[in-house]
């Protein structure tokens, strides 16, 4: 029995797809609950150790959460415009999952004599997909500040689009270094050209700028204005509750993994271990994870920016540097012929 | 190869199909008991007054206006930098007029303010 290789290729993303979303959806459940820990203990806390606990760590407490956000009351504003406000809990969490359509996990391998590679997709533009893909959630934030028709929804909004956008500029920037070395748009390739010598050797600046710039970018401590729980109640999410209010979060933590994954991919070399050792998922798993912690880290020790302090940092410094490393970049590559 | 993007489709599917059950789920579940009070827009206990709705300052849509010309020049980057091997010095000359150019606004939105929020 022979099928159509269009017909394996549907059956192969079905499998993938579903692979990685539940990976993903049980990574963000376990980082909740990490999160919390690691926040307790930097500020000498217990964090939480009820539910399930095993070695005072409550294991089971991602599944109460979810347990307790899907019976919560869903209710619409009565101000709200009801379409809006119910689908952009849906675009967040699409968009901030769809990035992982070009992300290479493995190398690929023979299994049964068939060969299997671990990505959802390698398309030649992988890198422009990630930025477009990216650019994309600003709709959910956007659209659920406006269709909540609430004052704080609104400025939560807005102040989060315009973090957002400036931020991306200097993120996509950060990125043109290592287009530049790689001389490919796809992941694959870019990964798999960093088996001696990573990316963050040539690129310490672009390294750098990229990791401020993403922070930036998933509205995490010191850039998380667009929730200053002082000032503006919880921003874009003020008026969501139950699994809306679930999605938005889950949004949230997926485009940490998301950030870090890229960072790990086009800076850190991937799947591929220092010097080429035991290439594998284990290592990018791994880099995820430090940066992940670096995030709880500085959320557990940085105050938080002034708006005019942020908009001015991503403009007049993240910027400039972005443009001077891509020519610097440029004049030693053409410099010493590499 | 167009077939290449065959599997983006079908996540995009699978996605929208996720969203779709999360939502219609939450929907489902749950107690429904609404009252005028829960239904009010939240603005920390005090009666609600006008919509939210209004006018917002002048600086977001200067920030918009200046991200949409920065990230139009990301994407001029982007085929650039991949084929910069091949370019060499012609392509950095090239790209280096580009910005000057693009540099030339940029001093100018930065000596006129643009950037700062007060």
């Amino acid at each position: 029995m022979t099928l159509d290789p269009i017909v394996i290729t549907l059956i192969e993303a079905v499998v993938k797809t579903i692979v990685v979303i539940v990976a993903l959806l049980t990574a963000f459940a376990y980082l909740t609950l990490v999160e919390r820990y690691v926040i307790a203990k930097i500020q000498s806390r217990i964090g939480p150790n009820r539910v399930g606990a095993i070695g005072g760590i409550a294991l089971l407490q991602p599944i109460a959460d979810a347990i307790k956000m899907i019976f919560k009351e869903d209710f619409w504003p009565s101000q709200a415009d009801k379409i809006i406000y119910t689908i952009a809990p849906g675009i967040a969490v699409g968009t901030a999952l769809l990035a992982w359509a070009v992300m290479p996990l493995h190398p690929s391998t023979e299994i049964f004599g068939y060969r299997v590679d671990f990505f959802i997709a390698d398309v030649n533009i992988g890198v422009l997909y990630l930025l477009a893909i990216g650019s994309l959630g600003v709709y959910g934030i956007v659209l659920g500040g406006w269709g909540s028709n609430n004052k704080y929804s609104m400025l939560g909004a807005l102040r989060s689009t315009a973090q957002m956008i400036s931020y991306e500029v200097s993120l996509g920037l950060a990125l043109v270094g290592v287009l530049m070395i790689s001389g490919s748009l796809s992941l694959v390739t870019i990964v798999e050209k960093q088996s001696f010598i990573w990316n963050v050797v040539w690129q310490p600046l672009g390294f750098i700028i990229y990791f401020i710039a993403a922070v930036a970018e998933v509205n995490r401590l010191p850039f998380d204005l667009p929730e200053a729980e002082t000032e503006l109640v919880a921003g874009y999410q003020t008026e969501y509750s139950s699994l809306k209010f679930a999605l938005f979060y889950m949004a949230e933590y997926i485009n940490m993994i998301t950030v870090s994954a890229i960072a790990a991919t086009m800076f850190l070399g991937g799947y591929q271990g220092p010097f080429g050792i035991l290439p594998g998922v284990h290592w990018l798993v791994l880099k995820i994870m430090f940066f992940i912690f670096v995030m709880m880290w500085m959320r557990g020790t940085l105050p938080r920016f002034r708006y005019d302090q942020l908009m001015r940092f991503g403009w007049q410094v993240l910027l400039p540097l972005a443009l001077a490393n891509i020519f610097i970049t440029a004049l030693v590559m053409l410099v010493v012929g590499a | 190869m167009p077939v290449d993007y065959l599997p983006i489709l079908v996540m995009i599917a699978i996605v929208t199909a996720f969203a779709v059950i999360a939502l219609t789920l939450s929907a489902m579940t749950g107690p429904r008991r609404p009252n005028p009070t829960k239904l009010s827009p939240y603005e920390s206990g005090m009666p609600p007054f006008g919509s939210a709705r209004r006018r917002f300052s002048i600086k977001y849509y200067l920030t918009a206006v200046l991200f949409i010309l920065f990230d139009i020049e990301i994407i001029f980057f982007y085929p650039w930098a991949v084929l910069f091997r091949d370019l060499g010095w012609f392509g950095l000359s090239a790209m280096g007029t580009f910005m000057l150019v693009l540099l030339i606004g940029y001093v100018y939105v930065w000596r006129k303010g643009g950037f700062e929020w007060d």
